[in-house]
């Protein structure tokens, strides 16, 4: 995948799958003492740098231990129909590439969260991307689900709720073209109040 | 705050649309939405399907998502189904090619041949 918005695509759809009610996808730069409490112990390195951290957390049916200890594992998947499932190994790769890793906990019947971590400053860390995008593309596909996006860094904070934005559309659908627009332009903004000059490619 | 004094003004005008909307039997427009369909290029696939008919302003079509269809090599794949029961699968789609469709199959009732599985697997 070219972009981490590809990859959110990507991971928040096993969420849905999971039958999850309420995902939330959350982007924030911060720096490593934040976050190292939170990294296996073989990752504590480079502590000097900003790091970008990505989840995808859902309240679905979560997964047993021993499935959750080997998703990372491209031949671990819930599919039927083929042997392999790459979402997850493909998002490791990324992150690993930019120095970084994933995390996933999990609980039966409570949720999943997958985190992934970047080097900020990496130079092999593939860019955000069109995150708006990825946004209203989840939403327009699944209506019902609750979508929490959160973006987060030293400079600013932006939160975006799907409910609360049905709250105040009333009986009018979320996937009105109108409110759709909306929503991929509050979204853009809310990327450029908290990573403008935080991120290289947010301008 | 003043997104969401735009967001009431969207309702307003929704509101007065509503009565158009509301439209059974919608032709329906399912993009492949796996690892292998995005890693391929569906979403930029999906928003020209959603971009072009919001500027035609066609509301009878759903534009939705599904998992891997199974010819990951095909991707990025979109599945129209019409509301007589017609399905036509379109493969190896970008941007442009998914605007046609909208144009040529939405509008016209023409599917692009060329397009679909059955001249891919030829």
């Amino acid at each position: 995948m070219k972009e981490i918005s590809l990859h959110l695509l990507d991971i928040a759809q096993n969420s849905v799958a999971a039958q999850a009610s309420r995902i939330v996808i959350k982007i924030e730069v911060t720096s490593w003492n934040n976050i190292r409490d939170l990294l296996p112990a073989e990752d504590k390195k480079s502590e000097d740098t900003y790091w970008l951290v990505c989840e995808v957390i859902d309240n679905g049916r979560g997964m047993d231990p021993d499935f959750a200890k080997q998703v990372t594992n491209p031949f671990a998947t819930t599919r039927t129909t083929r042997d392999v499932g790459l979402g997850i190994p493909l998002l490791k790769l990324s992150a690993e590439m930019a120095g970084g890793g994933l995390v996933l906990e999990s609980q039966p019947m409570k949720g999943t969260t997958v985190k992934a971590y970047f080097q900020v400053n990496n130079i092999d860390r593939i860019p955000l991307g069109d995150i708006a995008s990825t946004f209203k593309i989840l939403i327009l596909g699944n209506p019902d689900i609750n979508w929490i996006i959160e973006f987060s860094s030293f400079k600013d904070k932006f939160v975006l709720d799907t409910q609360e934005v049905k709250k105040e559309l009333g009986e009018i659908p979320i996937i009105n073209d109108d409110v759709l627009d909306w929503i991929e332009r509050t979204v853009c903004e809310g990327i450029k109040v908290v990573f403008g000059g935080v991120l290289d490619e947010v301008r | 705050m003043k997104s969401v004094e735009e967001l009431k003004a969207i309702r307003e005008k929704a509101l007065k649309e509503i009565s158009i909307r509301e439209n059974e039997n919608k032709t329906r427009i399912v993009v492949g939405m796996a690892t292998c369909g995005i890693a391929a290029g569906a979403r930029p696939v999906m928003n020209a399907f959603v971009e072009e008919l919001n500027k035609r302003n066609i509301k009878d079509v759903n534009v939705t998502m599904t998992g891997c269809v199974g010819i990951c090599r095909l991707e990025p794949i979109a599945e129209v189904y019409e509301a007589n029961g017609e399905k036509t699968t379109y493969v190896k789609l970008d941007a442009e090619k998914a605007r046609r469709i909208v144009a040529e199959h939405i509008v016209n009732h023409k599917p692009v041949m060329e397009f679909t599985i059955g001249a891919a697997e030829k």
